[in-house]
């Protein structure tokens, strides 16, 4: 009795969501990155990178225990461990403080880099 | 008689309220259980009852799931992750409202918080840690791999900064447990410490006694702060992972 059969307005839906979501991404560009949030996050900020570098030095030389009870090197695989433990402690927590990654992984050697290093020349 | 009456860890205790035991398992139902159980139910009901009569113009109670909303969609996901992120809105929003809820209950007396479990807040983080890595995998295929590998660095330096990055990859799981864990736990265990000191305090003299419960109202207040921000920034940290995996670079 109904003229649309149910699978029809469910494309209906489907393509106008498909359309909306289009849209979003193409203007979505700009509105990014906007420093909207930036004030909230302050403390949010701190409260993430407390507990950064401890957990990356205590995990580091977890593992490098771990290799060393395995292959039997004993004080090295932990030694090794230490120091990339506080590298890796230590690029998080820079790169939650620049903001440029927030979070693990490489990033921020990109446009906006340059782009700042040359207005500083001019 | 001086002495603190309450083991402040007490309060952490895993009580089986009805035992389960399947072919050895100890699957009981646990006070954990329990109020994660509640903060779910509570989360679904309060979400389906206030926007059960949904108005163009929402009312005080269809407001609430609009704000919640709108707070997902915009600071969770679009500051991280982009328009993109929005299809991912339902795990962003479930994981923020079941840690808030866990946090927030977790404050009223007598209950549990089972946020400050480890493995609770482990199991979490392992799952997002898994979900984020396949996604990143589905999307870029082994591509995702130069995620590792940082661009214009010199050869030799990749020797040492792969092992770093992939490092500080594969900790993200527990520097994410740890965080939630730990700050919950330490709030909860400061709070019962200085309600430990009212009354030995208080049957020597009254006014030293007062002094800890004011201490513990203003903890108090302070722990709901950091209960709301450390749902916020597990939430967050969730999102910013996922952009992680959805932008290569």
């Amino acid at each position: 009795m109904d003229e649309r059969d149910p699978l029809a307005s469910l494309r209906d839906l489907g393509t106008g969501l498909e359309r909306a979501r289009q849209g979003r991404i193409r203007e979505g560009g700009a509105l990014r990155r906007g420093n909207s949030a930036e004030t909230g996050n302050a403390l949010g900020l701190a409260f993430r990178i407390s507990v950064e570098l401890v957990v990356a030095i205590v995990v580091a030389v977890g593992i490098g225990w771990a290799i060393d009870r395995w292959l039997g090197t004993r004080p090295w695989g932990m030694i090794v461990f230490f120091f990339l433990g506080i590298g890796a402690g230590l690029v998080n927590v820079y790169r939650a403080i620049a903001g440029l990654g927030k979070a693990a992984g490489p990033r921020g050697r990109g446009a906006p880099d340059t782009g700042s290093l040359e207005e500083d020349e001019d | 008689m001086a002495a603190v009456h309450e083991n402040p860890l007490a309060q952490f205790t895993i009580e089986r309220l009805v035992p389960i035991h399947i072919g050895g398992l100890d699957v009981s139902f646990t006070n954990s259980a329990l109020l994660m159980t509640i903060s779910g139910v509570l989360v679904t009901g309060l979400l389906m009852l206030a926007t059960r009569k949904a108005a163009l113009v929402p009312g005080r109670w269809q407001s609430i799931p609009e704000m919640l909303y709108e707070f997902v969609a915009k600071y969770l996901i679009d500051d991280t992750v982009g328009p993109e992120g929005q299809r991912y809105f339902p795990f962003a929003f479930t994981l923020f409202m079941f840690v808030l809820l866990g946090n927030l209950l977790g404050l009223i007396p007598y209950s549990f918080v089972f946020t400050g479990q480890i493995i609770v807040c482990f199991g979490l983080s392992i799952a997002i840690f898994i979900g984020v890595t396949v996604i990143g995998f589905m999307r870029h295929g082994f591509r995702f791999l130069t995620f590792f590998v940082p661009h214009g660095v010199p050869k030799v330096l990749l020797v040492l900064l792969v092992p770093i990055e992939v490092l500080s990859y594969c900790i993200r799981p527990l520097t994410l447990s740890i965080r939630l864990f730990a700050n919950m736990m330490a709030g909860h265990t400061m709070l019962v410490i200085f309600a430990g000191f009212v009354v030995p305090l208080g049957t020597l003299y009254f006014l030293p006694g007062l002094f800890p419960i004011v201490v513990d109202v203003l903890l108090f207040f302070l722990e709901l702060l950091v209960a709301v921000l450390q749902a916020y920034v597990f939430a967050i940290l969730a999102c910013l992972y996922l952009n992680d995996a959805i932008h290569l670079h």
